[in-house]
């Protein structure tokens, strides 16, 4: 079997913990309007490669990746659930940890068929890095043409099976940083006992250039780069959503 | 045992000169952290703010504060000098104030003289007189047995960086020596070398007789600098203070007689902590008085100087003195050799500020204690002044006695020497292999007259054959150019002083580099993979071209052309050792121009690869600017695959990253939630 991949970084230090070989692959159903890497959304052009191909170029870097591991990531890497399983299980086989970074849209819980290829998945899958976009249905479906709730969905279903997971959440100026939004999404991550890492990045606007070589208008830009300080205070308002849920849970309940 | 060398650990050191053995019996390896270190004292900080206003004063001067024109230098020419004496813990400069430049015509008097001139300086007329007339220098020596092919190369910047107007340096003295047994019994070790040497006069053993003579004298003028500046240093250090006063003093010996392109220190850290360790456990000194010593030595490092000419320092983009001081590693036996002392010389960043010298140089390994790799990392990124270096492979030829001079070269301390080679620009290699020998740029028949390449497109395997034929020239000129070199230079500017901190029996390594390396790789893969035709002047005689279509580029772990790389080194190796070596010198090759690849390309025409005329090559080992697309890992695992068994000299890679690109900061993301958690519970109960 081979994947479909848009290119390969072989020094990836924001996609999981330690050094590691990210994947990008071709393909994603979200359009969402900060999205960086715009010319991995649509399934045509890049590059097949195998499994072995991938792990090939790994193992020729390996002592760099000490600590790290694999992550793939997109475009949406679940468009092509089975190529990621077939790489993650051969991964796992030569003892190398697996990230899965994608947005949970293509989850389908009442799907048997699907459920039973996820959970094989996730059965090679070390960690899992969820991006929830927006807490608000709406206002996710202005973002990124979906609806979110399959997304919370997926989270709660990587909670259930007990994967680990890291929550990240980009704070775009008056798209994702209200406050309230931001703790009601704290309050939702608080019901995770698998969350093991919130990582609440500041919108930046370096994925411009891409969308003027692909001839494509930038919809955000009117709006200007999240500054780190505002990034600091949306995580502050994220982590009381979380503590109070928490403290919600662990709180004796009346009888 | 000798009353200097009391609580030691004995061996086999107290009846040999051999350091090595002193530190492996002696030595304390530390695992804990860097909370033992302290801050400077008032008195640093008065000395470093006297060196900083200096420094300014010196760079409104336009570079250089003062300098030396009727004082030529030895290791006894002048008076103390001094900085603030009450304050100085360890004292002695090159001339007779800091910042005061030598004179050391013996390399060559017209470098000598351009260096003042080009400063605003005369030599005095009766020395350029003595040099010209009455003293040959190295420079003259050279000159005088060159071929005309060695000079044509030379001109047309084949060859390139030759040390054969300056000093050639990369050699290290074994300074703790001085430290250890003090200058009498070097002397007496010395002497008795002489006595045995063989007794039919061939040449060589006329030779090694008066360079031991020489040695002998140096090693008499050494014991006088001490007394200079109100010092015995005929016997063995007691503390340590005078542990590294008496080394300093080897090493300062050392610079007041050689200008070299690059004068290292060693690997004396380990050595000294021995004698830190006695002075903490027998109350002499405290931490605070030891990290001053360490501080001032490190200071006086720092302020070693040389009177160079701009074109010299625009080669090396800057005025490098290459002081490498190697720290840590690991020992044959296992044990780690990180001692509190390489703490405290890393520490020297933070206390003094950042500086480029000395080059310190962290020989790494996988195995080096996590608190010291912790510290490292710290000091690196507030200083971005560490060098690494990689002690597991270097170790495995080299022992855990050797030290690195310059920035790549490694030698065992006091048993090995070199000679110092400079490089041949491979990539003009391939253009005269193309071009039947005529240089692209000057136009003039440099090489042999081979065959030219006449064809419109470039053919993989006639070039390649083509390319072969010339390297193999191109070898047989470079050393035998660097035969002359090195020959002149042990006859009219002999590094005695240095010589004599080393064994009678050196090993001496036979240094060659080259430069180019990337540009070639992607040329040749360009020919093989794209196709690559060719764009002729009036004269038939190539002068650039275009290429069509993709091509394996060196920098992506991609094999197809990063094996083309390692052969070249490999081949490249092959035909330096093809020829007569100086002095039984054991051929290696480098791979490191760091700043000069600037200036080599600038002097190279438009090669196959797409390089445009004139354009830099890259530094080193390293991929073409922008042609590594595929991350750094991939770059690196490209520059990983070179064979190390050819290029024993050096390989290096120099690599740049802003710091967002190292990963997340601390900030933003919170590793642990629930600890994350916890603290934003405290901080709001705070408020």
């Amino acid at each position: 079997m081979t994947g479909h991949i848009h290119s390969i970084e072989s020094f990836g230090t924001v996609d999981g913990p330690g050094v590691r070989m990210v994947v990008f692959t071709k393909g994603c159903p979200m359009r969402c309007l900060y999205c960086h890497n715009p010319d991995t959304w649509d399934m045509a052009g890049g590059t097949d490669m195998t499994a072995e191909e991938i792990l090939a170029q790994y193992e020729s870097s390996r002592p760099f990746y000490k600590g790290g591991g694999i992550t793939v990531t997109g475009g949406e890497p679940l468009m092509q659930i089975e190529f990621v399983t077939e790489l993650f299980e051969k991964a796992r086989a030569r003892d190398i940890h697996t990230c899965l970074d994608t947005s949970g849209i293509t989850f389908l819980p009442d799907n048997p068929v699907y459920l039973e290829k996820l959970d094989r998945l996730l059965a090679s899958t070390c960690l899992v890095m969820l991006d929830i976009k927006q807490i608000q249905p709406e206002k996710h479906k202005t973002l990124t043409g979906h609806s979110n709730q399959r997304i919370l969905a997926f989270a709660s279903y990587l909670n259930e099976k007990g994967v680990p997971m890291w929550i990240r959440h980009v704070v775009v100026p008056t798209i994702t940083d209200n406050e309230k939004d931001l703790y009601e999404l704290g309050w939702f991550i608080g019901g995770l006992k698998m969350v093991k890492a919130l990582d609440v990045l500041p919108y930046h606007d370096m994925g411009k250039v891409k969308y003027q070589q692909l001839g494509m208008d930038y919809p955000l830009k009117d709006i200007s780069p999240m500054s780190k300080d505002g990034a600091l205070e949306a995580k502050k308002s994220i982590l009381r959503g979380i503590r109070d849920r928490r403290a919600s849970l662990s709180s004796p309940s009346c009888s | 045992m000798r009353p200097e060398w009391r609580e030691f650990n004995g061996g086999v050191w107290e009846r040999e000169v051999n350091v090595r053995d002193f530190i492996q019996k002696n030595y304390t390896p530390y695992d804990g952290d860097d909370s033992f270190l302290v801050g400077p004292t008032q008195a640093t900080k008065d000395l470093w703010n006297q060196v900083l206003e200096l420094s300014k004063k010196e760079r409104e001067a336009g570079g250089v504060l003062d300098m030396d024109t009727k004082v030529i230098s030895t290791i006894t020419s002048h008076g103390p000098g001094y900085l603030d004496k009450d304050k100085e813990t360890i004292v002695g400069f090159q001339t007779d104030k800091p910042f005061k430049r030598s004179l050391q015509p013996y390399g060559g008097i017209r470098m000598a003289e351009k260096a003042c001139s080009d400063n605003g300086y005369t030599v005095d007329p009766e020395i350029k007189e003595f040099f010209t007339v009455h003293r040959k220098t190295h420079n003259a020596g050279v000159f005088d047995a060159y071929t005309p092919e060695m000079r044509a190369c030379r001109s047309n910047h084949i060859i390139t960086g030759l040390p054969d107007a300056y000093g050639r340096g990369r050699i290290i003295g074994d300074y703790r020596r001085v430290a250890l047994y003090g200058v009498d019994r070097l002397i007496e070790d010395k002497e008795e070398q002489k006595a045995t040497t063989r007794t039919i006069m061939y040449s060589d053993v006329i030779r090694e007789r008066e360079e031991l003579s020489e040695q002998i004298r140096a090693l008499g003028e050494l014991k006088k600098l001490g007394q200079i500046y109100g010092y015995d240093i005929s016997k063995p250090a007691t503390n340590v203070k005078e542990a590294i006063q008496w080394t300093y003093f080897g090493y300062l010996a050392a610079v007041k007689e050689q200008n070299g392109a690059a004068m290292s220190l060693g690997r004396t850290s380990t050595f000294i902590d021995i004698y830190a360790q006695r002075d903490l456990a027998e109350g002499t000194f405290t931490e605070e008085e030891i990290q001053e010593f360490v501080d001032h030595f490190i200071m006086k490092l720092r302020l070693v100087k040389f009177a160079r000419t701009p074109e010299y320092n625009e080669l090396f983009s800057g005025d490098p003195t290459w002081v490498t001081e190697s720290i840590g590693g690991v020992g044959i036996d296992g044990r780690h050799m990180v001692t509190k002392m390489s703490f405290r010389y890393l520490h020297t960043l933070e206390n003094l500020g950042t500086a480029p010298e000395p080059n310190l140089t962290v020989l790494w390994s996988t195995r080096l204690p996590e608190n010291f790799k912790r510290f490292c990392a710290k000091t690196s990124i507030q200083s971005s002044s560490i060098q690494y270096e990689n002690d597991d492979l270097m170790r495995v030829t080299h022992g855990d006695d050797y030290a690195i001079a310059c920035c790549v070269s490694s030698m065992r301390v006091g048993k090995e020497m070199q000679f110092f080679g400079a490089r041949a620009n491979l990539a003009k290699c391939l253009l005269y292999a193309i071009n039947g020998g005529v240089d692209e740029v000057s136009k003039k028949q440099v090489g042999p007259k081979y065959r030219p390449i006449t064809s419109e497109y470039l053919d993989y395997d006639e070039v390649m054959s083509a390319y072969k034929d010339m390297m193999q020239w191109l070898a047989r000129v470079y050393v035998n150019t660097l035969n002359i070199i090195h020959y002149m230079h042990d006859k009219y500017c002999y590094e005695r002083l240095q010589m004599s901190l080393h064994d009678k029996k050196v090993t001496r390594w036979f240094a060659t580099g080259i430069a180019g390396l990337s540009v070639v790789a992607d040329s040749l893969s360009a020919i093989k993979y794209a196709k690559v035709k060719t764009i002729r002047d009036e004269n038939g005689i190539v002068v650039d071209y275009e290429v069509e279509g993709d091509f394996p580029k060196y920098g992506n772990n991609d094999d197809r052309v990063d094996q083309i790389a390692s052969d070249l080194v490999h081949t490249f190796m092959n035909y330096v050792k093809g020829n007569h070596t100086y002095r039984g010198g054991i051929p290696t090759t480098s791979i490191l121009t760091i700043t000069s690849n600037v200036v080599y390309g600038k002097n190279t025409g438009a090669t196959p690869d797409g390089r445009k005329a004139g354009e830099a090559f890259a530094p080193g080992a390293n991929p073409m600017h922008r042609r590594d697309t595929h991350g750094a890992v991939a770059s690196l695992a490209s520059v990983a695959k070179l064979p190390f068994k050819d290029a024993q000299d050096g390989i290096s890679n120099t690599f740049s990253i802003v710091p967002g690109a190292l990963g997340k900061e601390d900030q933003i993301f919170s590793g642990d939630l629930e600890v994350d958690l916890e603290l934003n519970l405290t901080e709001d109960q705070k408020n």
